[in-house]
This record gives C-alpha cells, structure tokens and sequence, in this order.
C-alpha cells in the first residue's frame, strides 16, 4: 500500500461513516487540532463529523532530512466524530482493516495517554492506540477547548500516516515510503525537510519573527473585536507558527517561554469565546439538521 | 437460599495504574451498601481487567434481614383524653407508622412520658434493593482523572459501555443514563465473537474464560510470572524484576501471552539504564540479566492475546525497540562530543525557578553549600577536591540530549559521561548519587561525597523556595520540599553525621539575601525552616514507632543537629520503658512547674538554709560536671543517668523545703536552683512533656 493509498483508504472509509471529506486548512500548524474545522466545531452543542489530511509543521522536530523518525513536516489524518459514538472503538478498529491491518495478526492496545496543548487551552482523556509495541495513533475525548468545557464531547482520531506507512511498507527510514509507485517521500520532501531545518534553527531573523508576533497578536486581537471569528483564529495560528520557529531557534528561553504560552491561549480563548457566541446566536444551526 | 451475585461494569481501556485501587474502592463501597442494607453474604471480592470491573459477591441473602425500629409519638398526656381515650394524635402516630396497637407503649424521656411505637420493617426481595444499589455503587466510584461523555450524570475514568448484574440466575434490569443492563458481555476485543450470554452468576468467570478473558487479576499475574520464568529459563537468564511494571502490564491485558525478542548485542555496549529504560518505561518489557547479573540483548513482551501471529507482534515490538535504542544511541554519542564542563556554562541558559534563578546560580550555590559542610564534617584535602568537582558537575547532564528524552536518567548520565571524560569514579558516583533517596523507598547514597552534595542541593532548594514565599501549604508542595527535607533526614540519619541544620539553613540563605529576594526577614524564614524540619523528623520517628511525647519532648528544646536530636530520643525511649522512669519524669514536672516563676538564674550559695536545700544545690553541682562532660562527649546514657542521681534530692527538697516563701531573696534564690536544674535538663529535653499516665 503506497502513502497515496493509505490515505485514500481513510477518506474513503470515513467517508462511509457520514464524514465530511474536508482538504487541510491552509494556515501553517502543528497538529490537525489546530485546525478551525476541530478547534471550532468541538465548541458547543452542534453535532460534527469530519475527517481531513493534515500536513503539521514542528519546526523543534526538524533534522535536516538525516532523521529516520523526525520531520519538520509530518502528515496526520485526523477525524473528528461529535457527539462520540458508543462504538467509537470499534469503527477505529474498522479502519485499521481499511489499511489491511488485522487485529487478529497483530497486538493492538490502548494505553493511557491524556492529551493537553496549552497554547489552546485545550485537554482530553484518551489513549496512545499500540499496533504491537509502536504508537500509531492518539485517541481523544476532548473534554475542553479553549478553556471551556466541550458541552457535546468529540472523539478524535489523529493517525501518524508517516508511522503507520513505515509499518505497512516493512521501512526504517521515512525518507524511504513510497508515497506513489516510483516517487519516495524523500523525493517528495527531503529538499523541502534540509531548507525548513537550515531556515529554523540557523536562518530564522528572530527580531523580525518576535516583531511579527507581536502585529499577529495585535491583529487577531482588533478583528476579533470587531467580530470576526475566522481571520482573527487565522492570526492564531500565526502566532502559534512563530512561536515555534522562535523556540526551534532557541531564542525563547524557560521563563519567556510561559509568557508566550499564555499569550496564545488568551488569544485562543477570546476566539472560542466569540464562536461559542456566535452560534447561540445564530440559534446552532446544525442542531436542526 | 442464597445466590451469587455478579456485576460487570463494562467499559472502555481504563488505565492501568488506576484500577489496583479502583478495585479496592469497590469494594469497599459494595460491602458498606450491603451492610447498610442489611443484606447478608459469605463473600465479597472484585476483579478487573482493561475492560471491565467486576465486583462478585458469594451466597447472598435473597432477602433483606427484617428490621425493627423504634418510633417516638405524641407525649402521654396528648395521646389520651380526660377518659383515657386515646386522642386524635395517637389514633394519627398508630396509623401513620403502620402500627397496631399492641406494638405501642409508654417510655420516659427527660422528665415526661412519650408514647413509643415498635415498628416492623419487612426485608425486602434482595434483587429489589440491588435495582437501587447498584447504579448508586456504579457512580460511587472516584478516580485519580475522571471524564465526561455522552451527556451522562457522572464522571468515569473512560466510558461505561455496557452492564452485567446477574443474581443467580435472573438479570437485575435497571438503566443509569442511558446504559442499560443485559445478560450479554464481551469477550477479548479480537479473539472472541460477538457476545456473551451469562445465565447465571456462577458460570460467568468460566464464560469469559473461553472467551479469552481471565477475570482475575491474580491468575493474570501468575500467567505472567511463570511465562516469564519458562522463558528466561530457556534463554538462561532471568527477567529484571520489577513489581510496578508488573502491576500495571496485569492491567494492560485481558489474556496474557509473553514472548520473547531480541536487539542487536552491538547496543549492549550503550549504559545498562539507557536500555532498560525504553525498554520499562516506554513499551513496558521485561529486561533479562544471565546468571552473572549482566544484561542480555533480549526482553519479554507481555501480548494481549493468545500464540497466533506471535511472530509478526514480536518483530513490529523488536523493530520498535530497536529505533528507540538507535535513537539513545546516537544521543550516547552526540553527548559525549561535548564536555560536561561546557553543559554547565550552558546551565546559565536554563531556568531553576523564575525568581530564583538559573540552575547554573544553583550550581554555584550547591558548590557554596558543599563546601560549607565539607568543612564541618572535616573532610580531607583531596575528598574537598572531588566534592567540588561533584557539586560542580552535579546538574550538567540536565542539558544532554539523553536526559532531555529520558528524564529518569538524570544523575545516571551525569554518572556516566563523567566516567567517559575521565573524571574520578568517586566523583562520577557522587554525581548519581546525589539525587538519591528519590523517593520513599529508594536507595540511600553509598558515599559520603553523594550524601552531602544532596543535602547542599536539597537544603538550597528548601531555603530558596521559603525565602520566596513558596512553601507547602496543605495538599499543594510544587516543589516537594516535604520529601527533599525527608531525603535531607534520612541520609544524615543513614549515614550518622552531625549537621547543624539551623547553620547550614543560616549559610543556604545568603545568595538569596544576597539578591535581596527574601521576602521575609531572614531570621524569620530560617525559624520557619527549623519547624518545618521539626514537623517532618516528627513524622519520620513516628514512622519508626518512637513515641510522639518522647519525639517532643526532645524537639520542644530546639532543633540544631538532627543526628543528635535522634540520639537523644533512641535513648530517652529506653528509659522510658523502665518502671521508675516516669516518677523521675514527674519529679522534674514539678522542677518545671515552679522554675517558669524564676526571676534570676543566679544562685547565691550563702543564702542556703534548709538541710534539703543544700543537698539539692550539692546534688545539682556534682551532676551538672557529670551531665555536662557526657554531652560533650554525647554519651546520652550516662547523661540521663546523672540525671536520674537528682531524683532523690528533689523529691525531698519539695517534701521539705517551702519555695514560695516570704522572703523575696530566699524565694528567689531557691527559684534561681530550679531555674538551674531546669535548663540542664532543657539541654537533653524537656521531661515534662512525657506522658506519665500510661
């Protein structure tokens, strides 16, 4: 099974589940939490079911294309299943099939692993999934997003597509998955991985990236004042970014580090405040469906 | 007849270091409902596994057991008219309680006669009651980290799917929230299909057996055991044990299969703990050591299932072990390029606390305080030298690439890459050591130098952390002082030194008074660091069975050297198991009762009158060269002895001689001799606080 194949598998399973089939969000970010589509939607009563590909930017993960395991830029395919369905585990399970993987032949176990992104405010109970020994997905119940606590809890799946490629493709080196036949990831991303890793850690202008922290934070701060949910999250996000490359570049030391933090999760905070707003008044439209 | 209970609370993957007191908690909470209840039973134990908690109880009551209560009515004189008719209240009591009225007479209460009723309450079907009880026990259960799901009331660990309460052989039917319950379970998540029917309490443990679940916990365990004994055997090794791995994998897996796998022998040559660790901590496998204790490249996976397709888990486990070994690996490698001389100068980059400081400014400090206490101690020249070097050394690998993946390995890769650039293997030992006890439990320092650069780190976190106002405040202790003091206590007390703990508290200080941080008068943060020490040694003795008014009646004197103090309490308990011990106590009682009246300490010998008076004064002059001279020497035994010589003169003395007397100067000067005797004993400890009516 190529890379390309595994993630039609997904979409195609999903999208039998009564997933909408979205294409990832085009504001840079470090998981397909961050995305609007989970982020968002999580908030509130209304049901949502969704399933997307995420490409996740960590720059403090980035190695020059020299590491086997690390990227500056993996894949995730996250869903997002609200209200969570009581057999939530088994359609997991389902999905593995859809990727040729038996759990009959194989140990799989879900093994506790809670879920926090401070930046978001945002934190759930789940698991680490284990396909015999290896880590391939993070199983979440959100149980707060932005500070406020998820009024209809969500199940999110978020799979490690490069992790679960190397085990269906019997590889060591991610560089070495076949995202189609005749084309390796590594042609695919091994320029894209040196040019990002020399950029975060040697190139980055830290005073001009502090700079743009600073209008980025300002930015989202006046849109949302103005009642704009979405730019002002696009603005978020930025900061989000940034924040990453400044720490990748190891120009935020400990103490900053928590004042950044918090600048983000205030922002975070404000936006899902205003979303949550927003739907009660426009009277949670998809409730109605 | 009695019938067996069982209730299986189905639900999705608890974690595993919840449930050995989870399983506790249930039933704890079931046997209370029962006994409030009145419903008898033989037994009463709970199992677990990921999926599921099962509380079973043996040959349960089919009924409650009747109940006869007592109800109080209107008083006599409302209950019957001028004829001796009972009133409207009475004939109201009867009715409303159900009562006839041979079951009603007459009580007194405070002076005045009230009419009583004896009522019979009827016990009730027990699978009635339980309809009511156990939805009340379900959502009774609390855990360490609970969630919210699917609208439901109450919290849980992870949601409840399903619910199985069988009574004998009949289904108890009740629904909390939208769960309901059914005679149908779920085996193993892939081996067993579809569900499983339990007809009767009795045959459900075997059911699930086929179903590839083993219930219990126990039998798990002993599966595990003796899998992994037959393996090792074979391999001629032994697994590493670890009974808290072992705990949590008899949670991880509803059917138990080990197997064994392999990494290459080239990763042998990396530390022994940069293997284990992965292997424990990251995918919970045993390690395996051959019959000279070295470690093997082999391991023990624990799978959740049974033989089939063994092969391909056991070579997805290896593959993933082996990318966590080439990972250390190369961190091994990476670290050793850079001296731990340069990861110091790197500690100025990272951060102790935000207002304390860097832990490079912690290093310095560590250093200070060896120092101090290596004098103290009266350390050779070239111990001095390699304590320096420890304390220097000590917080370096905190910025490696290994430790910063691995944090349990701090102290150990500190140990390890200080052996690699030559450093003295004291030095490199120390280094590890310093960070021990790290728990209750743990291994005390085996050297002297790791002893005293932990308690010189302990002691600055301790008084840096009061200085700033951040001491523990009930359950809240961010910076676990109360354990860092515990670990100082142990290892002075493990390693029997003499430490002033209020001086080294006194020299911890100064960087911070330095830096004009404290945000207390530094006289006041140190007496605030001596009782705080006071309350932990209180609790460490009274951990070792001392008892409470020997440990206070030492540490009401002040607390200095800690060693010294403990001394004193081993010796004063073995006094106070002899007979005559407590009449001495209370001889001093009464020594301490008058001396708080003392106006002067100075005794003035021409003002002696009376013959029990000068054979107190004598007394006290002879023992006071003895009491003093065993102190010096901290031979606690014969101080106490001298001591007890003193016995007798007080008790005459106060037998014979009038203290309050008229004359200010003779009143005073016998108080002065009290005043005396009183501060001598102080030094020891104060024996008025031992509690004599035992």
């Amino acid at each position: 099974m190529t890379f390309q194949e595994i993630i039609l598998a997904l979409q195609n399973y999903w999208a039998k589940q009564n997933c909408i089939i979205a294409q990832p969000y085009d504001v840079e970010k470090g998981a397909g939490t961050m995305s609007p589509y989970t982020f968002l939607k999580a908030l509130g009563p209304e049901p949502w079911r969704i399933a997307y590909v995420e490409p996740s930017r960590r720059p403090a993960d980035a190695r020059y294309g020299e590491n086997p395991n690390r990227v500056y830029q993996h894949h995730q395919y996250q869903v997002i299943l609200k209200p969570s369905p009581d057999n939530v585990q088994d359609l997991y399970l389902g999905s593995l099939m859809a990727l040729g993987i038996d759990p009959k032949k194989h140990d799989i176990r879900f093994v506790e692993d809670n879920w926090e992104a401070p930046t978001l405010g945002a934190w759930g109970l789940g698991w680490e999934v284990w396909l015999d020994g290896m880590e391939i997905t993070q199983f979440t119940y959100f149980q707060q997003i932005g500070g406020f606590d998820c009024e209809l809890e969500s199940a999110e799946l978020t799979y490690g597509l490069e992790r679960i490629a190397m085990y269906i493709q019997e590889k060591d080196d991610v560089f070495d998955i076949e995202w189609v036949e005749g084309v390796t990831y590594g042609d695919f991303f091994k320029v894209a991985e040196w040019e990002h890793s020399k950029y975060s850690f040697e190139l980055a202008d830290t005073k001009l990236l502090f700079s743009f922290f600073d209008s980025y934070e300002a930015e989202a701060k006046r849109i949302i004042e103005e009642g704009l949910i979405l730019p002002a999250y696009d603005y978020v996000l930025k900061c989000s970014h940034t924040f990453n490359i400044l720490d990748a570049r190891g120009a935020i030391s400990v103490t900053e580090r928590t004042g950044f933090i918090s600048r983000v999760r205030n922002l975070a905070r404000m936006v899902a405040q205003a979303y949550l707003k927003q739907r009660e008044a426009m009277g949670y439209p998809l409730l109605k469906k | 007849m009695a019938k067996d209970l069982v209730f299986e609370i189905g639900t999705e993957e608890i974690p595993a270091k919840f449930m050995s007191r989870t399983l506790e908690q249930l039933k704890e909470i079931a046997a209370k409902a029962l006994i409030e209840n009145r419903i008898g039973y033989k037994s009463l134990d709970t199992y677990g596994t990921p999926r599921r908690l099962v509380l079973y109880v043996k040959d349960m009551a089919e009924k409650q057991e009747d109940l006869e209560t007592e109800v109080k009515g209107p008083s006599k004189k409302a209950a019957y008219d001028s004829d001796n008719n009972p009133t409207k209240a009475l004939l109201g009591f009867v009715k409303g309680n159900g009562l006839d009225f041979k079951d009603i007479y007459i009580k007194e209460l405070s002076g005045a006669e009230y009419i009583y009723g004896r009522k019979h309450l009827k016990g009730m079907d027990t699978k009635e009651v339980l309809k009511r009880l156990l939805p009340d026990i379900l959502t009774s259960i609390n855990f360490p980290k609970s969630m919210k799901w699917g609208n439901k009331s109450f919290r849980f660990a992870r949601p409840v799917r399903w619910l199985v309460p069988i009574f004998g052989d009949e289904l108890v039917e009740f629904d909390k929230d939208g769960i309901t319950c059914s005679k149908y379970t779920k085996g193993h998540r892939v081996l067993s299909e579809g569900d499983i029917e339990i007809n009767n309490a009795s045959e459900y443990f075997d059911k699930l057996r086929k179903a590839y679940v083993i219930v219990d916990q126990n039998e798990r365990r002993e599966i595990i055991r003796r899998q992994c004994e037959e393996i090792s055997k074979q391999q001629n090794g032994n697994i590493i044990h670890d009974d808290e791995l072992l705990e949590e994998i008899v949670y991880l897996v509803e059917y138990p299969t080990a197997l064994l796998g392999s990494f290459e022998v080239d990763y042998l040559k990396l530390p022994k703990e940069v293997i284990i660790t992965p292997m424990k901590e990251h995918q919970r496998y045993f390690p395996i050591e051959d019959a000279r204790g070295n470690l093997m490249n082999k391991f023990i996976a624990i799978r959740n299932g049974d033989n089939s397709y063994i092969d391909i888990v056991r070579q997805g486990n290896e593959k993933v072990l082996r990318a966590r070994l080439a990972d250390a690996k190369f961190f091994y490698e990476e670290d050793k390029k850079v001296s731990l001389d340069q990861c110091v100068e790197k500690l100025k980059h990272v951060v102790f606390q935000e207002t304390l400081g860097t832990i490079y400014d912690k290093t310095v400090n560590i250093m200070n305080n060896s120092n101090y206490l290596a004098e103290e101690l009266g350390l050779d020249e070239s111990q001095k030298n390699m304590l320096n070097r420890a304390a220097y050394l000590s917080k370096a690998d905190l910025v490696t690439n290994m430790v910063k993946e691995f944090d349990e390995l701090q102290g150990i890769m500190g140990r390890e890459y200080a052996l690699v650039q030559g450093e003295k293997p004291e030095v490199a030992k120390a280094i590890e050591e310093h960070y021990m006890p790290r728990n209750a439990g743990d291994d005390m320092p085996s050297s002297l130098l790791g002893a005293i650069v932990g308690i010189a780190d302990r002691i600055d976190t301790i008084t840096g952390c009061f200085s700033i106002g951040i001491q523990p405040t009930g359950s809240q202790d961010p910076y676990a002082l109360r354990r860092q003091a515990i670990s100082i206590i142990n290892t002075i007390l493990d390693k029997k030194i003499h430490i002033d703990i209020k001086k080294l508290a006194e020299k911890a200080i100064t960087p911070f008074v330095e830096k004009k941080i404290n945000k207390e008068e530094p006289s006041k943060v140190i007496d605030d660091i001596i009782e705080f020490f006071k309350h932990r040694l209180k609790n460490v003795l009274l951990d070792k069975n001392y008892e409470y008014d020997v440990i206070d009646s030492v540490l009401n004197v002040g607390l200095t050297d800690i060693e010294d103090a403990v001394l004193r309490v081993k010796e004063l308990s073995k006094w106070k198991n002899q007979e005559d011990f407590l009449a001495i106590a209370s001889s001093f009682n009464r020594v301490s009762n008058l001396a708080s009246k003392a106006e002067t300490a100075e005794i003035d010998s021409n003002l002696l009158s009376e013959p029990t008076e000068k054979e107190l004064y004598d007394s006290y002059m002879n023992v006071r060269n003895i009491f003093n001279e065993a102190m010096e020497r901290k031979d606690y035994n014969n101080a106490l002895k001298a001591l007890m010589i003193m016995k007798k003169p007080i008790d005459n003395f106060f037998d014979n001689t009038m203290v309050m007397v008229e004359d200010q100067s003779i009143r005073r000067n016998r108080l002065a001799m009290l005043k005396n005797i009183e501060d001598m004993m102080m030094r020891f400890a104060d024996l008025s606080l031992i509690v004599v009516n035992k």
